[in-house]
């Protein structure tokens, strides 16, 4: 890490922001080294793993001030709010803690439970299992709480989940073994029922590594809305001010480039505001005096003064968000498949414990014996399988998709998707690009394209940006400009080898067609024709869509004779002129004959839609709504991520299938072993790690289930 | 026997020892930047 000393006895201010474009150990050194060159900030920390840049800097230093500097380092970089209440992160992190403390004991009691199986008794035997006992207790104690705590929520609502049967097998065995302990008998249980906590605790550390991996991709991707804005008081004096102490009748000043932090009403200056966040498309949106604006949008062209109407909760994005959440409360009613199996496996394992109990006392045995008989079949039928198989199966397949692009946000995720039957498709960015594309550029000459690329990488305007990516995937390099500059509303203008050049609105006529600018050097100019274009395997995906059985559907907002070429080009159903709410009822009708629908949106307008299908996916390009709404967020160009997915989630579901199989397969052989009493600590530990390693060794068999 | 009572203590806290290691390392935040510490690795240290 490159670091500055601090100046004077400043106390430093910390600032963090997203960076998607981090992907390589060169760009990590770039920044970090970069950064600390800007003056007042004092180190640079990525982390590559979350594309997030921590810096530490001067208070003077505002984080527009930052974003800048990353940005002449060559990467898109937005602010972002820090977050230190991540509940999730912390569970996964207890979770890591119990799985440490439980392998810990796992390893020494079994050291110990060796040395008896290999034939210690009388004293050395009651001191080996005092020893155990004195590991296991406060292992039992700490490991077993996230357990016995959803076991306890669960009961308490007059429920049961898998938790159920783990937590009483786990007590009953333990207490059992303490007993045997006190009393000098021959067992005790204390490595299986911490060896049965490992394992467990091990499916729960993956299933959380899984969705808190997924979720800081998405978190990187989203485009938050500004940490806070320039704000001007009566006197005209400016001052930053955090999004979260905004107050509606603030005026706040807004750079082009930058985004607003609160909705308001422009009151002074003209501009272009670029709303994909909303409606996911990128042509910029007019704003003049006396428009209301939301937080969120960027602006484009100019600066604007805007009068703060609301902010925080109260912004209508912070709406939106919240009525995704109800609609996504459906979906929460989802029961996953190793909780669907709970339902009937916990009152199975209960009736079979009691009815060994039970039938060995009418047998003449006594309480003791068969109480022992009774905790050696809860604890050969404990549910490793279902507990460590299903997530081991999840992480290994989600793994594999993120390798090729899709970002799955929970398990439930890939068990729903692999039951959809139905698609239905968005247009405008989801089969289309969503942003404009040059149309053609042969009409420039080579010396022409360093000068349009410098021009191009000087302005933020997303005509500026789709020219400085086609021109950088050409491999053109940036020729040398003097005197850049850009004229708000009006384009980029430099000098080059003493003649002038510049990007920018075209004449009033070419404005009328659509997308364009033009390129003007010396009194030559070049119209530049953007276009937003199918997906390069738009057409394939639809037909590996319609291969996997889905009938896929193309739903879209727009005019019924836009859709012509694209119905014909894919050659399925399409659907115009469909407001979100008839998404929405589209979707409602086919759930209600029974279809299970994946939805694959981008825009705003597809989020309520998204909310609503049995599953759903949308590009990285998506307004943050629906990226934050769907089910997987796939990166990239191409389409072909969605038919991968369908094909990946089905495999897993196969797979864990597989697994439960195996599971109860294992249960038909060992429980009658264990009803007839002939189970010893020594067969129930060879027995668990078995049925464990078997599962998990299948379920790396999905390691190339995105291939 | 009074070789376990010497041995089996120190085996326990050989154990407790790489636990309370895994445990600073967590909360040191060793963890939470796994891909970019293997990145770390290959950038040449100017200075």
């Amino acid at each position: 890490m490159a670091s500055q000393p601090l100046p004077s006895g400043l106390e430093p201010a910390e600032s963090l922001f997203a960076v998607p474009g981090l992907h390589c150990a060169s760009c990590l050194a770039k920044i970090e080294n970069g950064l600390v060159t800007t003056p007042g900030i004092l180190s640079a920390r990525v982390n590559m793993a979350a594309r997030q840049v921590a810096v530490r800097h001067a208070p003077s230093l505002a984080p527009p001030d930052i974003q800048q500097a990353i940005q002449t380092l060559g990467f898109e970089a937005e602010p972002m709010a820090w977050d230190d209440g991540n509940v999730a992160d912390r569970e996964q992190r207890a979770l890591i803690r119990a799985l440490a403390v439980a392998g810990f004991a796992a390893m020494n009691i079994m050291l110990l439970s060796v040395s008896i199986w290999s034939g210690a008794d009388g004293a050395t035997r009651t001191m080996f299992h005092w020893l155990s006992a004195l590991i296991a207790l406060p292992t039992v104690a700490y490991a077993g709480q996230p357990f016995f705590r959803s076991a306890w929520a669960a009961l308490r609502q007059r429920r049961t989940n898998m938790d159920v049967p783990i937590s009483i097998g786990v007590l009953l065995t333990t207490a059992m073994s303490l007993y045997e302990t006190i009393t000098g008998g021959d067992h005790a249980w204390f490595d299986g029922a911490v060896m049965l906590l490992f394992f467990l605790l091990a499916g729960r550390a993956l299933d959380a590594a899984m969705r808190g991996r997924a979720r800081a991709g998405v978190a990187a991707l989203l485009r938050q809305t500004a940490a806070g804005a320039l704000v001007v008081n009566a006197s005209g004096r400016s001052k930053w001010i955090a999004a979260g102490d905004l107050r509606p009748g603030m005026t706040m000043l807004v750079a082009a480039g930058e985004r607003l932090a609160a909705d308001g009403t422009v009151i002074e200056g003209e501009s272009g505001l670029d709303v994909a966040f909303l409606t996911g498309e990128s042509a910029p949106v007019p704003a003049r005096a006396g428009d209301s604006v939301h937080a969120g949008a960027l602006n484009v062209v100019a600066p604007l003064l805007v009068q703060v109407t609301a902010s925080g909760p109260d912004t209508a994005i912070a709406d939106i968000a919240r009525l995704m959440e109800q609609a996504a409360q459906g979906k929460s009613r989802y029961v996953r498949m190793a909780d669907q199996a709970a339902r009937y496996y916990a009152p199975a394992v209960h009736l079979l414990a009691a009815v060994a109990f039970a039938g060995w006392l009418a047998a003449g045995a006594g309480v003791h014996q068969a109480l022992l008989i009774a905790v050696a079949v809860l604890l050969i039928t404990c549910p490793c399988a279902l507990g460590l198989a299903v997530p081991a199966a999840q992480i290994v397949a989600c793994g594999a998709l993120m390798r090729r692009g899709v970002l799955v946000k929970d398990g439930s995720a890939m068990e729903r998707l692999a039951e959809v039957n139905r698609a239905i498709l968005d247009k405008t960015g989801t089969l289309t690009l969503g942003r404009p594309v040059p149309v053609d550029l042969s009409a420039l000459g080579a010396e022409d394209r360093p000068v349009l690329l410098a021009l191009a990488r000087a302005s933020r305007h997303p005509l500026s940006v789709a020219l400085r990516q086609a021109l950088e995937h050409e491999g053109v390099q940036p020729a040398t400009l003097t005197g850049l500059h850009e004229v708000p509303g009006e384009g980029v203008f430099a000098d080059h080898h003493g003649a002038p050049v510049s990007l920018g609105r075209p004449g009033k006529i070419v404005e009328l067609c659509g997308m364009a600018s033009a390129y003007r050097a010396g009194d030559r100019a070049v119209h530049l024709r953007f276009t937003d274009t199918l997906r390069p395997d738009a057409r394939e995906t639809v037909a590996a869509l319609a291969d996997l059985g889905l009938q896929p559907m193309i739903a879209s907002g727009d005019r019924p004779e836009a859709l012509e070429e694209i119905a014909r080009a894919t050659g399925v159903t399409t659907v115009g002129r469909l407001r979100p709410a008839d998404k929405l009822a589209l979707i409602e009708r086919l759930k209600a004959r029974g279809e299970k629908v994946l939805m694959v949106g981008d825009g705003l307008n597809d989020a309520p839609a998204l909310a609503a299908g049995h599953a759903s996916m949308a590009p990285a390009s998506a307004s943050d709504a629906s990226q934050l709404t769907a089910d997987m967020v796939f990166l990239g160009d191409r389409l072909a991520p969605v038919a991968l997915a369908v094909r990946a989630a089905r495999r897993t579901v196969r797979i864990v299938k597989q697994n439960f199989a195996l599971a109860i397969g294992y249960n038909i052989l060992a429980v009658p072993l264990a009803i007839a009493g002939k189970v010893t600590p020594l067969v129930a530990a060879i027995a668990m790690s078995t049925s464990s390693i078997i599962v998990v060794a299948n379920a790396l068999r999905l390691r190339n289930a995105a291939e | 026997m009074t070789g376990l009572t010497l041995l089996i203590p120190i085996a326990l806290l050989l154990g407790l020892l790489g636990l309370g290691a895994f445990f600073w390392a967590l909360r040191s935040g060793q963890f939470e930047d796994t891909d970019g510490a293997a990145m770390r690795i290959l950038i040449d240290e100017e200075d």
